[in-house]
């Protein structure tokens, strides 16, 4: 008998630790001590003016991540967001230059039209090449990185494309530098982007089939799930939201060049990672995913307002986070 | 008691009261087992009984729970993971442990390869494999790519490979079930003439025949617990038969409730061909559970995926209540009422990491959703309605499915499968690797399926189940449906008849 409740008090303490899930609250813990480190260090970083400046900042990382979990969700992985980022970005400038609408307003919103299908049809390519084409995700990515980056660079004859109409510049300005209710613009698009990538990921059958096509392909498919199907369109939500961060981008600047995004497919994926979705698929975790990229950004922030770490190893950094994280997310698989 | 010596030969192996549980389920319980030098030893059950994993404790691949394990009447701790080898401890896996890239000599010396100055030997060792090969009286030749051999030939590699190890004591696992009677006739030869030299064998097997022909010994083991030892002499096949199952037939498996003539035939399959399977038509009538039987690898799953649309048919009809189906269209096909059930659980049938509810609902999340919303609390309710009806028991609500028992899995998997609400389903290998309680269970949710008036077809491998649950059978050979029993027709002999080919007839 004495076995027996051994094992129900075993089952009992199991349960409290799974109760709370330590992978999904990880990110948050780290986030809230970072905060705190960087309250120590710097008295104007736990500001709000300085806290919404960082979070305005990781938007474009943010967004981009949001699209990465879906992909990394279903088990596949996309390379080719930074270069998607330029390519993008030139086409929508290039579009607006070109002046074949005459109405600023209308031009603006055909602009963005043209963006978001644009943006689309990237990552169908994408999803295309990987699952019709049965090559593999890390490849098929690799190759379009190549190709969107070289079409940039070719687009902007390896300079810079800027926007020439003044007055579409500052018409659409406010895109990033505005507010709403107070709240910088980028914010609020991060949170609109991620509530409904929430929805998705966690209330829609969609967003089911996406965990399970990524948690085991097998199980999928012979559960009567199209499994090219859900990772052609994980593929495409990247692409949309390469477009929605292209969105805000554009109105930055007003310019981009060959060497826009760069690097931002690395970061994406740290933001992913880090905000504890597993790398090889099956578990999405968006909210994690927002947190991943603010911790980025954060880290850059508090090493500038510090004196202690030079600015220029924001690189090193990261690349050790990453490490970090997954070393965090193994351990935390081991005791649970 | 160190060197128990009983009819002269010495223990080698023994056993004893081992017991052994996976999280939390006990599967042996106190067994003991003695191998002495010199002979075979058939270790015999019903599948789950425990056999092999007490081959796998006695080979060192898993740990005892508790009991100890002696090796030459000194209590021992088995090395694991193969490690037993180094102390003549071999086991020959159902499944080859040979890497198909290799050839026979470099499997022969894998993880031992012989050098000169750092350089291989190959020379030494291919003279070494010839020699080992010759003594087996083998014609295979040393330098032949693993691949290229039929499977008999690999079992040979693979006993040269116990025999250039010195093995005392080789487990053979099912050994006969992908051979040929000639290839069987060699190996029991082969077996006898390395027993008169000293090595022991303990021979798994299903086949009383052979267990009566090869062996000096019997073990049965049954639910985890030892039986009975005998010299194999004293017991005749039914004797064996008897304590495997060790209760009647009649209480494990429900009545029969056989469809009438004039029943609606609810599934025609028409001339299907999927890669080795060639021309297979049958009907499935509503109600009915027919039985799908014949050795592993004639094509029965195949069959099944092919007409569920899991994999591309390459000629045929499939109707469900006269209408046809897509080929390789596994979403169609559930919806017009057919639905699969894996064989294969663990890799095909459920999202481990995932808890009960996402998998109970997988299939059938449509079933769940308002405009594109999914709604927990259907969900929920699913799961409480699924669980009640078929009595899955965790502890703990939240378990992950790959951290729950085997037969509470296959009922998850069954409740998953019957939550698309499907007219006929196909389950394949209903209990495998389950125990005998639950086995029982899903007989009677089979039965009671049918009544309800679906129709299920039963695609197995334990002939006593098919038996015990169909009123008709079809038997597979080779890519072909070899014939179709039914009534006083369904018998183990005359299952095995058209299973090995001796017997055919053309389908009703």
């Amino acid at each position: 008998m004495s076995v027996n409740q051994e094992g129900s008090q075993e089952a009992i303490r199991r349960r409290s630790w799974r109760d709370i899930d330590l992978r999904a609250v990880a990110p948050f813990v780290a986030l809230a001590l970072l905060l705190l480190v960087g309250a120590l260090v710097n008295p104007n970083f736990i500001s709000i003016n300085n806290l919404a400046n960082v979070a305005t900042r990781s938007a474009f990382i943010a967004i981009i991540a949001v699209g990465a979990t879906f992909v990394i969700s279903s088990g596949d992985l996309d390379l080719s967001v930074g270069a998607m980022v330029a390519f993008i970005a030139s086409l929508m400038i290039l579009f607006m230059n070109s002046g074949v609408i005459a109405d600023p307003v209308l031009m603006l919103l055909a602009a963005i039209l043209f963006t978001v299908v644009a943006g689309a049809l990237c990552g169908l390519t994408n999803g295309l090449i990987t699952t019709v084409g049965k090559i593999e995700p890390f490849i098929a990515t690799l190759g379009t990185m190549g190709i969107y980056r070289g079409l940039t660079t070719w687009l902007s004859q390896g300079g810079a494309i800027t926007l020439k109409e003044p007055e579409l510049q500052e018409m659409y300005r406010p895109a990033y530098f505005g507010t709403i209710a107070g709240v910088p613009v980028p914010i609020v698009i991060i949170l609109t982007v991620t509530a409904v990538a929430a929805f998705i990921l966690y209330r829609t059958r969609y967003g089911r089939h996406v965990v399970a096509v990524g948690s085991n392909r097998d199980v999928a498919r012979y559960s009567g799930i199209s499994v090219n199907r859900v990772r052609t369109i994980a593929f495409v939500i990247q692409g949309l939201c390469v477009a929605v961060a292209v969105l805000l981008y554009v109105p930055r600047l007003g310019s981009t060049s060959a060497t826009t995004g760069i690097l931002w497919e690395l970061q994406a994926i740290t933001a992913v990672v880090v905000g504890g979705t597993a790398l090889k698929g099956g578990a999405g975790r968006v909210w994690g995913t927002i947190c991943g990229a603010f911790i980025l950004e954060l880290v850059g922030n508090i090493m500038l307002l510090s004196n202690f770490i030079s600015e220029y190893l924001i690189g090193a950094i990261q690349g050790a986070i990453i490490i970090i994280a997954m070393l965090v997310q193994r351990s935390l698989v081991r005791k649970s | 008691m160190t060197t128990e010596v009983v009819d002269g030969a010495p223990v080698v192996l023994s056993a004893r009261r081992i017991s052994k549980s996976f999280s939390g389920v006990q599967v042996l319980f106190s067994v003991d087992f003695e191998l002495r030098q010199g002979e075979i030893h058939a270790l015999m059950g019903e599948n789950g009984a425990g056999k092999s994993t007490l081959v796998k404790i006695l080979s060192g691949f898993e740990q005892p729970t508790s009991g100890e394990i002696l090796l030459d009447g000194k209590s021992t701790k088995l090395p694991p993971n193969g490690a037993a080898e180094a102390l003549g401890i071999v086991i020959i896996h159902q499944e080859f442990n040979l890497a198909e890239h290799l050839t026979v000599t470099e499997s022969l010396f894998l993880g031992r390869e012989v050098t000169r100055f750092g350089v291989l030997d190959r020379k030494f060792m291919r003279a070494e494999t010839r020699r080992v090969l010759n003594l087996l009286g083998s014609h295979v030749d040393e330098n032949a790519m693993i691949g290229s051999l039929s499977i008999a030939e690999k079992q040979m590699v693979e006993i040269a490979k116990a025999i250039s190890r010195d093995a005392r004591v080789v487990f053979m696992d099912e050994p006969t079930a992908v051979l040929s009677r000639e290839e069987t006739n060699f190996l029991f030869r082969l077996v006898r003439k390395l027993r008169d030299k000293g090595t022991s064998f303990v021979f798994v097997s299903h086949k009383l025949d052979e267990v009566m022909e090869l062996t000096d010994r019997v073990t049965v083991l049954r639910d985890g617990q030892w039986i009975k030892t005998s010299p194999t002499s004293k017991l005749d096949g039914e004797a064996i038969a008897q304590l495997m199952v060790g209760r009647e037939l009649s209480s494990l498996y429900p009545a029969k409730s056989e469809p009438d003539v004039d029943e609606e035939v609810v599934l025609r399959v028409e001339q299907v061909s999927t890669g080795y399977v060639r021309d297979a038509s049958f009907e499935v009538r509503r109600g009915e559970v027919i039985g799908f039987s014949g050795m592993i690898g004639s094509g029965r799953t195949e069959l099944m995926e092919a007409i569920v649309g899991l994999r591309a048919r390459t000629a045929g009809e499939v109707l469900v209540r006269g209408q046809p189906v897509p080929s390789g269209d596994v979403h169609a096909v559930n919806k017009a009422g057919l639905a699969y059930m894996t064989k294969d659980r663990k890799a095909k049938g459920l999202l481990l990491n995932a808890g009960m509810m996402a998998n109970l609902t997988l299939q059938s999340l449509g079933r769940h959703s308002r405009l594109g919303y999914l709604d927990p609390g259907s969900e929920e309710a699913a799961l409480v309605k699924a669980r009640r009806r078929f009595d899955i028991r965790v502890r703990d609500d939240r378990v992950v499915a790959g951290r729950m028992s085997g037969g509470n899995q296959q009922k998850l998997l069954l409740a998953k499968v019957m939550e698309t609400d499907p007219g006929i389903i196909i389950i394949d290998e209903p209990t495998r690797g389950i125990d005998v309680g639950t086995k029982q269970q899903i007989y009677h949710f089979i039965s009671a399926l049918a009544r309800d008036g679906r129709s299920i077809i039963v695609v197995s491998s334990e002939m006593p189940e098919v038996i015990g649950l169909c009123s008709r059978v079809v038997v597979m050979r080779e890519g072909h449906i070899a014939g179709i029993l039914e009534g006083d027709e369904i018998s183990e002999q005359e299952i095995m008849r058209y299973a090995a080919g001796l017997k055919k007839k053309t389908a009703a």
